[in-house]
């Protein structure tokens, strides 16, 4: 029986070298840090579960490196990948119990959130010593994890303006998020469709911070937003790079490794960081609570911060990494460029969201949807026309039961 | 016939589990806070949504009220075609529905962008260019697009069982064209009339990702509304459930209207 296993698994092992062999790129294994044992779990046919944001690793194509078959590769661990979209799906579907997962990589505010809620396993870093050698101090003691007990750091940015040149005066760009407000560029502006985002941008409009600490602050912000609607085209996220892409807005607030892909795709485009400051968010890996491999996991996260590994994912998705041998390595013209990298004066300006309390959530959640219905022309013939159709109908069925019943009556 | 109960066993299992079930969680989670405790303050705080919830009834009754203008005559066309030519044209019915929902519409937001595809027909004869996309016009045209199919197959259905010498037993004894239309052939499709206002007023009425491609985020629907309860900031399902259970009330009112007309018309006829 134990024998038969074994051979079962030795052909399941033989497969799975075979299809990634043949899905690997042509340069074969990927340098690594000696001292450390990579190899540990390879004939345990673990499967570890990779959740991620979509488009957010070096996946092989285009000739970069496939990190998860390289990692398959050279630890014989099997890797579930899958993504998610935004960190609210990806809190729904762990706080549902929705998903078993080994790694998730979410973002700063959600990481506090989900630590605060105990779902997040403590890191054993003797398992990450990379985490040590690589990862830049500036990204550590981040208020979402003080401790730096849950996470380690994969990439960060700040939300940038991007806008389009042959559309909006080069004069206006120095209004900062007030350019966003112009009513110059009516029906040409473009929001985020999120919440926290959005809510960030009205705080910093109002010289506040981007974390609201009071619901009347909520409300503020709220109401700035009301006056931008007449302005704003569409609240969108990833319809952006179409939008901006085939000339459809003209001005609009995303991150800004996204922006530099955009600029790639159509050079009218271009980025500022408005003088205010912005949002830094980091997103760091973490090991959710009721993981089935803690310790494949912890190796997992390792390898992502291998220099030639990490150098690889910031090399294909145009985030700024916060490894520092990465960064190294990297192009003078990437390293010095002033929005991935800018200096150290403007990053002081610059904040991470924070854990909101319960009730500034809620808050902050019906007054965006109250934003986002809200109407300033009017949207007066809605009820009326409501109110006839309803009228209408019920006169119809009236009339019906009337001519029945007098049917009935012959 | 066949009698025996035991048949239906594996549907009544499936729809226990997953509609019976669900149903009580819903009911469960909107009657009750985070606590789990009792409470009516779940329902009473949808109130501050009402513009909401009339916005997306509205649309979806135009919505339903075009699918069903546009599918009356072409179905009664249709019914009287040709076998051969019948399938074909159904087949061309069907088509778009092959192609998965998200990319259709999002196909129509490229049409009816400013710099899109209409827009820069229009231009070459100098008109326009038109402001189409993330307006309430929009997000209709998507719901009738989308769900025209499911008017049309219900009411081709009735309408091929509809004998043609009624029709023209009916011109016979002097009834007009109009005449034959409200005396007859509605009657005789009244069954295929309100499933297919119920197959397009329910999807109509709770659908997010049309709003969202394209009334631009800003016609926020009911859909969109119990959308943001649990991928919102909040992760309020307590709201979000009661939300989807006014949502089935209001549906249920709006069919318990066709189902009775339809019922009292088959009375009439």
């Amino acid at each position: 029986m134990t024998d038969l296993k074994k051979r079962l698994a030795a052909v399941l092992a033989a497969t799975v070298v075979a299809a990634s062999a043949l899905t690997a790129p042509a340069f074969a294994e990927t340098e690594v840090d000696d001292g450390y044992d990579y190899t540990r779990f390879a004939d345990d046919n673990i499967t570890l579960n990779v959740y991620n944001w979509g488009e957010y690793i070096s996946d092989g194509s285009e000739g970069t490196m496939d990190v998860v078959a390289e990692f398959e590769e050279l630890t014989g661990i099997h890797v579930n990948y899958t993504t998610f979209d935004t960190n609210e799906s990806l809190y729904a579907k762990l706080k549902s119990g929705g998903g078993a997962y080994d790694v998730i990589i979410p973002s700063d505010y959600m990481i506090g959130k989900m630590a605060n809620e105990g779902m997040l396993e403590e890191l054993d870093f003797s398992n990450i010593p990379n985490y040590e050698k690589y990862i830049g101090d500036a990204y550590k003691n981040q208020s979402y994890d003080p401790e730096n007990k849950y996470s380690v750091p994969y990439m960060w940015g700040l939300v940038c303006i991007i806008y389009n040149t042959t559309m909006v005066d080069e004069g206006d760009i120095a209004s900062g998020w007030g350019l966003l407000w112009d009513e110059k560029y009516a029906g040409q502006i473009l929001m985020f469709n999120n919440s926290r985002d959005a809510f960030s941008i009205a705080g910093k409009m109002l010289g506040r911070s981007i974390n609201p600490s009071t619901v009347e602050e909520v409300e503020e912000s709220a109401e700035k937003l009301k006056q931008q609607k007449s302005v704003v085209q569409a609240y969108v996220m990833d319809e952006i790079f179409d939008k901006m892409g085939g000339g459809e807005a003209a001005i609009a607030p995303y991150y800004v490794g996204d922006g530099v892909t955009m600029i790639e795709d159509n050079p009218d485009l271009a980025m500022t960081l408005p003088a205010e400051g912005t949002n830094i968010y980091i997103d760091a890996m973490c090991i959710p609570k009721g993981a089935r491999h803690k310790e494949a996991a912890e190796m997992f996260i390792n390898f992502m911060c291998e220099t030639q590994v990490a150098l690889a994912n910031v090399e294909a998705i145009c985030y700024s990494t916060p490894h520092t041998g990465a960064l190294e390595l990297l192009d003078e013209e990437t390293r010095e460029n002033e929005f991935m990298y800018p200096e150290d004066g403007y990053l002081a300006l610059c904040e991470t969201m924070s854990v909101l309390p319960d009730e500034l959530n809620s808050a902050m959640d019906s007054a965006w949807s109250s934003v986002r219905s809200y109407d300033a022309t009017g949207n007066a013939w809605l009820m009326p026309v409501l109110l006839v159709v309803m009228l209408v109908l019920a006169a119809v069925g009236f009339v019906r039961k009337a001519i029945r019943r007098r049917k009935r009556d012959y | 016939m066949i009698k025996n109960k035991s048949l239906a066993s594996p549907y009544i299992v499936w729809s226990v589990i997953f509609t019976a079930v669900p149903l009580a969680i819903v009911i469960y989670f909107a009657f009750t806070d985070k606590n789990g405790a009792f409470t009516l303050q779940n329902i009473m705080d949808i109130g501050q949504y009402t513009s909401v919830f009339v916005r997306s009834i509205v649309l979806a009754v135009i919505a339903t009220a075009i699918c069903l203008v546009l599918a009356f005559p072409l179905s009664f066309m249709l019914s009287r075609m040709r076998a051969s030519r019948q399938s074909m044209i159904l087949m061309l019915i069907m088509l778009p529905m092959w192609m998965n929902f998200l990319l259709r519409t999002y196909a129509w937001m490229t049409l009816l962008e400013r710099n899109g595809l209409i827009n820069r027909f229009l231009g070459l004869f100098g008109i326009g260019p038109f402001n189409m996309i993330n307006t309430s016009g929009a997000v209709v045209l998507g719901m009738v697009y989308n769900y025209l199919p499911y008017m049309i197959l219900p009411l081709y259905t009735i309408m091929t069982k509809i004998d043609s010498s009624v029709i023209e037993a009916a011109q016979d004894l002097g009834a007009g064209h109009f005449r034959v239309v409200t005396k007859v052939l509605i009657p005789l499709s009244m069954d295929g009339i309100t499933t297919g206002i119920t197959m397009v007023f329910v999807p109509s009425i709770s659908t997010f990702i049309i709003s969202r491609m394209l009334g631009g985020g800003s016609n926020l629907l009911i859909g969109d509304l119990i959308e943001l309860q649990f991928l919102g900031n909040s992760y309020n399902y307590n709201l979000g459930s009661a939300m989807s259970l006014m949502l089935m009330v209001i549906v249920l009112l709006c069919m318990s209207f066709t189902t009775a007309d339809g019922e009292e018309m088959e009375a009439m006829v």
